[in-house]
């Protein structure tokens, strides 16, 4: 059982803060952009049903959940009416998309940038032709999103966003234990083989067990059906997420590469089942 | 597999209680159950079963075999309803697998899973039951393993509405619902 800590942001709780009484949690679930998304939220009004519709902390996570499915209006490529698929046809320029929209494409030119090539956006589609596809970013600045503004309103509460297996968590409290996270076994989805605490960052893994060989590679735009799989933690979801499908694209070279990463972690699964806990400096 | 299934009768009462208090709770949150595989859906990605939540009637009995084998001997557990619902046992969505539906039962004492079982999974083919042999009896094994940490959420390669760990990251936000 791995259990790496000490990271800046694996910050534990201050050694001087007592612990507080365990606190009330709720969770939520939601299925939305192809996935569910699990909210955990702990602290004094976690539970607060005063208002008999989960009070304040209801109704943040309401407003999250919204703003997911805004997200998957605007960004879904299975949407022929999305300003994505729009974008993709031709029927609409980036200047009459959402803000969002804009800021995604910003965001994918530099996690090209930031991968070396290893992340890319433009994507051959099913007919070979590349395309404008921001999914394998939507999803990590999505989550990350929520998670924040979900922190932001809740003083005296943390959260947690499981979304598909990447998590994005906050603590707004320094009395409360680390949330503890399970990294399942890529070759025994019933297996963890490793937990790491967090009380605030993300966490992404990309591989091939639960949806096959969906990561392209962008060089070759052919599709990678390549056993193991790749975790990184670090202190954003979007881009921990955009790392780990970079390296997992990379093969072998991803261990130099995630060996680069200041202030991340990664838990590597390689092809041939063996594992190695890299600490990016 | 016959100790499984008597662990998993011994814990109905206390689930049958518990879901009795979860319903109270149901309608108010903004969960959503059948949204799985709406528009915004992938093909092929969130069909099937995610929102499907097997036992959350009120119901008093605890003869909700999921199984369909033994007679329940419930004896279970009823120390849960605190405030943060950290005790106490807890059933995922069914989710189905390419193998068929799948559900997955923890018990939970203070914040910690004691037990997890399997409570449904695929019967059938020749193939079936060798995944059943092979799958469950590990599925129990990492998840007590993994109560030495207290998990919270489990990560991995992104999953769909669909497969195991989805319905073990199902019965933790059971949990806490």
């Amino acid at each position: 059982m791995t259990d790496p800590a000490g990271l800046p942001f694996v910050t534990a709780a201050p050694d001087d803060v007592e612990a507080a009484p365990e606190q009330p949690r709720r969770a939520w679930v939601e299925h939305v952009m192809g996935m569910p998304v699990s909210f955990h939220v702990r602290g004094p009004l976690a539970r607060d049903q005063s208002d008999g519709a989960g009070g304040a902390v209801g109704a943040a996570v309401r407003r999250g959940i919204a703003d997911l499915h805004r997200t998957d209006e605007i960004f879904s490529t299975y949407r022929a009416d999305s300003q994505i698929s729009r974008l993709r046809r031709g029927e609409l320029t980036a200047d009459h998309c959402d803000p969002w929209v804009r800021e995604v494409i910003a965001l994918c030119g530099e996690a090209r940038e930031r991968t070396g090539g290893w992340f890319d956006a433009d994507l051959p589609d099913s007919a070979g032709v590349r395309r404008f596809d921001p999914t394998g970013l939507v999803k990590g600045w999505a989550i990350e999103r929520v998670t924040r503004e979900l922190a932001d309103a809740l003083a005296d509460h943390d959260v947690l966003v499981n979304a598909g297996g990447d998590l994005a968590v906050r603590c707004r409290r320094t009395d409360t234990p680390d949330w503890r996270l399970g990294i399942e076994d890529p070759f025994d989805r019933t297996q963890l083989l490793a937990t790491v605490p967090l009380r605030s960052g993300g966490m992404a893994t990309s591989g091939t067990a639960a949806r096959g060989a969906h990561i392209l590679d962008p060089h070759t735009g052919r599709r990678l059906d390549r056993a193991g799989s790749i975790t990184v933690i670090g202190p954003d979801l979007l881009w921990v997420d955009v790392h780990a499908t970079a390296a997992f694209a990379m093969g072998a070279e991803c261990v130099d590469y995630l060996a680069a990463l200041e202030g991340h972690l990664s838990f590597v699964v390689h092809p041939d089942g063996t594992t190695a806990t890299i600490t990016g400096t | 597999m016959r100790r499984i299934a008597i662990a998993v009768m011994s814990t109905i009462s206390g689930l049958v209680l518990l879901f009795s208090y979860h319903t109270s709770l149901g309608p108010q949150g903004p969960a959503s159950g059948p949204a799985a595989g709406g528009p915004g859906a992938p093909p092929g990605a969130a069909g099937d079963g995610g929102g499907a939540t097997a036992q959350d009637d009120t119901g008093g009995s605890a003869g909700q075999d999921p199984g369909g084998s033994a007679a329940p001997t419930p004896t279970g557990t009823q120390d849960q309803q605190n405030t943060g619902g950290s005790s106490g046992t807890f059933t995922g969505d069914e989710v189905a697998t390419r193998w068929g539906p799948v559900q997955v039962r923890v018990v939970i004492r203070s914040g910690k899973i004691t037990q997890a079982q399997a409570v449904e999974y695929p019967t059938g083919n020749h193939r079936d039951q060798q995944i059943n042999s092979w799958a469950i009896p590990q599925l129990e094994d990492a998840t007590v393993r993994a109560n030495s940490a207290q998990i919270d959420s489990v990560g991995g390669a992104t999953v769909t509405s669909q497969g195991y760990i989805a319905s073990l990251q199902s019965a933790l936000d059971k949990a806490h619902a």
